[in-house]
C-alpha cells in the first residue's frame, strides 16, 4: 500500500456564529473570529490516496484525475469565496478548519473512482490543521 | 473524529549527559551534544487533539483553552531554560528529543483530560522538532493502526 498525496490552496473568508448561543457566548467562545464581517485565510488542503501500486503505470492513480476532481469539488466551491454566505454546507455549520475538512472528505469520497481516500488535511495557518479520516 | 493539530515554538538550552555513564562512554554516545557547557535549539512543537465535532461551535477543541494550557505547562517551563538545570524532571534524566517528547505528552495529557471536557478531547500525538531535520513522534498506540 502506498500514500499519494495531492496538495492545493484556496483563499476564502469566514467567521464563527453559533445562533445556539447569545451573542455573549459566541464573542467568549470564538474571540476576534466572531467579527460578522468576517475575515480570511489561505488555506491549504492535502488530499491522500492510498492503494497499490499499478504495475503497468507505476502509479497508484493518476494524479490528474485527483487535481481536476480537487478543482471541480473544492476549489470551484471555495476559492475566493465568502464560506458562510456562498458555500451551502456552512449555511447551517460553522466553517471551522475541522468541519471543512470533514466536508470536503464528503464531496470526494464518492467520485475517487481508484484507489481510496485515506486521508484530508487542511490547514487553516501553517500552525493550524485538522486532519479527518473519513469516521 | 476529527484530529486537529496546532503548532507552537520554544528555544531552550541543553547537554546530553547521563550520569550512569563515564566521561568517556558519554563523549562517545552523544558527540558535541555532551558539551559540558551546553548547547541550544529553536524546538518547535505539534499538539493533536482529537474527539467528536461539537454541534455548536463546529469545533474538536477550545483553542484559546489549548493555548492556555501548552503555555502553563510547556512554554512557561521550557522557554528561555537551561532544561537540564532549570526543570526538575530534567535534573537526573537526559533532556533528549525523545524524552521531552513522552514528558510534555504527559504534562499535557494531564491537564487536557482532566478539563472536564476529557471525556471527549483526548491528546491523540505530540510531534517535537529539535531541528527541521530531527523530530520525533510520541502518541497512543491505538492511532498507528488507521493513520500514516
Amino acid at each position: 500500500m502506498v500514500y499519494v498525496t495531492r496538495r492545493a490552496e484556496f483563499s476564502a473568508s469566514h467567521f464563527y456564529h453559533s445562533p445556539n448561543l447569545t451573542p455573549e457566548e459566541n464573542r467568549r467562545i470564538f474571540g476576534k473570529c466572531n467579527n460578522p464581517l468576517g475575515h480570511g485565510h489561505n488555506y491549504t488542503v492535502e488530499v491522500t490516496v492510498a492503494g497499490p501500486v499499478n504495475p503497468t503505470t507505476g502509479m497508484v492513480l493518476d494524479l490528474k484525475e485527483v487535481k481536476a476532481l480537487v478543482e471541480q469539488e473544492v476549489l470551484q466551491r471555495m476559492d475566493h469565496k465568502f464560506l458562510n454566505k456562498e458555500v451551502p454546507a456552512f449555511a447551517s455549520k460553522l466553517p471551522t478548519t475541522e468541519n471543512i475538512a470533514v466536508e470536503i472528505w464528503n464531496w470526494l469520497a464518492p467520485k475517487l473512482l481508484f484507489g481510496k481516500l485515506h486521508q484530508i488535511r487542511v490547514y487553516e495557518t501553517p500552525d493550524l490543521y485538522a486532519d479527518y479520516y473519513g469516521e | 473524529m476529527v484530529y486537529l493539530t496546532r503548532r507552537y515554538r520554544f528555544c531552550a538550552g541543553h547537554r546530553l549527559h547521563n550520569e550512569a555513564l563515564t566521561s568517556e562512554e558519554n563523549r562517545r554516545i552523544y558527540g558535541k551534544c555532551n558539551n559540558p557547557q551546553g548547547h541550544g535549539h529553536n524546538y518547535v512543537l505539534e499538539v493533536t487533539v482529537t474527539g467528536t465535532i461539537d454541534p455548536t461551535t463546529g469545533m474538536v477543541c477550545d483553542l484559546s483553552m489549548l493555548d492556555a494550557i501548552v503555555t502553563k505547562e510547556v512554554l512557561e517551563p521550557f522557554d528561555h531554560k537551561n532544561l537540564n538545570l532549570d526543570v526538575e524532571s530534567f535534573r537526573h534524566r537526559v533532556p533528549t528529543t525523545e524524552n521531552l517528547s513522552i514528558e510534555i505528552f504527559e504534562l499535557l495529557r494531564k491537564r487536557l483530560e482532566g478539563q472536564g471536557n476529557g471525556e471527549r478531547v483526548r491528546l491523540a500525538r505530540v510531534r517535537l522538532a529539535e531541528t527541521e531535520a530531527n523530530f520525533v513522534t510520541y502518541e497512543r498506540e491505538e492511532n498507528l493502526a488507521k493513520r500514516i
